[in-house]
């Protein structure tokens, strides 16, 4: 099977999420036979293109059209290419700059998509999918009918594939200048600054609800709890509608979906909508001041009581037993 | 300006869901039905608009399903749509057919804006929408937080992992809902009584001309359990051996 991984860049290298889902081309390959590249997109992408050769062979296709992340000249570049070098399975992250271009490229190629793969298996040449379906509480197994097959792989279910200690060739790609029309434009993007890591990329992940009632106690409890164990900060939707907590921190269903090795939830009641965005973590420490919290039911170790009282006393314990985790 | 928002019907959010015991589906029938809360998102921001321009615009709300989806299409007239339209289908649909069916739809009705959620909580594929920009040739913006219309334009605030961020697209375009767009309201009694006589189209699939292609082959469906330890701790000093001995041996 031919694949071609598209790989989200923050400009300099390859994120960690396209990784995972350059993992599951590999272990696909791995089992069905065939090769695997990356798709490298985007204006003056070199030294990405270099840091996506220590994994795999890499096809670039470099635009001033392909500054910034518009769905409709990217997809049609993903789209053309795929026909162009017949590839027959296309992976991408899961992440909301795949979730916007992916399907529309495969819209043009014949609309056989899966989101969200968290498992495979080869059954007999045909390539079996695992989807989360109503928030994870269901997993459906599917069969893509059709050639390509297009899948976004959730970054969490597959451990970031690792450098094959040799450099594979970068080839850069023109197409016809009409593959990169656009009639959008772009306007820029908003961010709050965070100088910890983002919650898909951190071994640990700190995350406040709805017992924070302001910016400063999110940011001293959870911040400072995320800080003293070298991890992310997140949130429950509760905190990002009530303007507590950025967008970008929200873990659940409509949030980000994370695997970290340890969760830890503090004044969160775990909604099923919460529970889906973390429920797969490997720990997962509770504390609330509500006994019967379904958060509980999902945790490995629960701790009854107010988080405006434990928070401080566990940054404080754990600052003097040196608890922490690299990042 | 026409805005057309395709909405699918959903078991309600707050049920429980679990695979049937064979594997062949989800256990359904005792579940109570809503319009996705996404699609009620994109209705209410279509209502929104057309209360604001205050002109003869109209908003369609769009359902493809079995005969009994018009009840969720009467929920959508009394939030405020103009008119709906059922496409009655008693087979189940993959995104990639839903796409083709509802560009037939917009083919007919000439909209000026799709507004749509952003994915379906039910098989959370989140693809349809963008399917349907691309089948359709037409600008799409996903996630939207915020819309605002300008001369034969839009300007859309998008939620990505990295911030929010800002495209301005032509018309027609189609758009996609992310939550904090807006909040939905709550159908008046005043709404469901109006709701009644609003016209309600009720298409067979097949007059709309499309053979079905199945993309997705469900072969099953089990229900996810993880196993958790559940130890409930009595002190912070036990939390923190805790944390030591089960992260501190990862790192």
């Amino acid at each position: 099977m031919r694949i071609v991984v598209v790989a989200e860049h923050d400009g300099t290298a390859v994120r960690g999420a396209s990784l995972s889902a350059l993992a599951f081309a590999q272990s696909v390959a791995a089992a069905a036979g065939g090769d695997v590249t990356w798709l490298v997109l985007g204006h003056q992408v070199d030294s990405v293109a270099q840091d996506a050769a220590r994994f795999a062979p890499v096809l670039v296709v470099d635009s001033p059209a392909l500054e910034n992340p518009i769905a409709e000249p990217f997809a049609r570049v993903i789209s053309t290419v795929v026909k162009e070098r017949g590839f027959e399975l296309v992976a991408a992250a899961s992440s909301t700059f795949a979730k916007d271009i992916v399907p529309r490229a495969a819209a043009q190629l014949g609309g056989a998509m899966a989101s969200d793969v968290v498992r495979h298996e080869l059954v007999d040449g045909r390539l079996q999918l695992d989807t989360p379906r109503y928030a994870g509480a269901v997993t459906a197994t599917v069969v893509l009918q059709g050639s390509p097959q297009i899948v976004t792989v959730r970054g969490s279910a597959y451990a970031a594939a690792q450098p094959s200690g040799e450099t594979h060739g970068v080839e850069r790609l023109e197409l016809d200048s009409a593959v990169f029309n656009c009639r959008g434009s772009y306007e820029g993007l908003k961010s709050k600054q965070n100088a910890r890591p983002d919650v898909t990329e951190a071994r640990v992940v700190v995350s406040g609800g709805r017992a924070f009632k302001n910016a400063e106690d999110f940011e001293q409890h959870v911040g400072g709890l995320a800080d003293a164990l070298g991890g992310a900060a997140g949130s429950s939707r509760a905190l990002v509608d009530a303007g507590i907590a950025p967008n970008e921190l929200q873990v659940g269903q409509t949030g980000k979906i994370i695997a970290p090795e340890v969760y830890i939830a503090l004044g969160i009641s775990g909604a099923v909508q919460h529970l889906a965005g973390m429920k797969n973590s490997r720990t997962i420490v509770a504390v609330n001041s509500d006994p019967e919290a379904p958060i509980f039911d999902v945790a490995d170790y629960g701790l009854v009581g107010d988080v405006y009282k434990i928070t401080p006393e566990l940054i404080e314990k754990l600052e003097s037993h040196a608890v922490g985790l690299s990042r | 300006m026409k805005i057309l928002v395709p909405t699918k019907r959903v078991p309600d959010t707050d049920q429980k869901i679990t695979a049937t015991a064979d594997g062949s589906g989800v256990a359904s029938d005792h579940l109570p039905f809503v319009v996705n809360p996404f699609d009620a998102i994109a209705l209410e921001e279509g209502v929104r608009i057309v209360e604001k321009l205050g002109d003869d615009s109209e908003v369609i709300a769009v359902g493809i399903g079995e005969a009994d989806y018009v009840h969720q299409l009467r929920t959508a007239l009394a939030m405020g749509a103009t008119r709906a339209i059922c496409v009655e289908c008693d087979q189940p649909l993959d995104p990639w057919n839903v796409a083709r069916l509802l560009k037939e739809i917009v083919l007919r009705e000439q909209p000026d804006l799709v507004l749509m959620g952003k994915q379906a909580v039910d098989d959370d594929a989140n693809q349809t929408g963008q399917f349907l920009a691309a089948l359709l040739d037409w600008p799409q913006a996903t996630f939207a937080s915020r819309i605002e219309l300008l001369a034969g334009e839009i300007r859309v605030d998008r939620e990505t992992d990295h911030g929010i961020e800002t495209l301005r697209l032509p018309l027609p375009a189609v758009v996609t809902t992310d939550l904090r767009l807006n909040e939905p309201r709550y159908a008046s009694m005043a709404g469901i009584m109006k709701a009644k006589k609003k016209p309600l189209d009720v298409i067979p699939v097949a007059e709309l001309g499309i053979a079905l292609e199945p993309r997705v082959e469900v072969l099953r469906y089990h229900s996810s359990e993880t196993v958790r330890r559940g130890e409930r701790l009595r002190s912070v000093d036990e939390l923190v051996e805790r944390l030591r001995q089960d992260v501190g041996a990862q790192a």
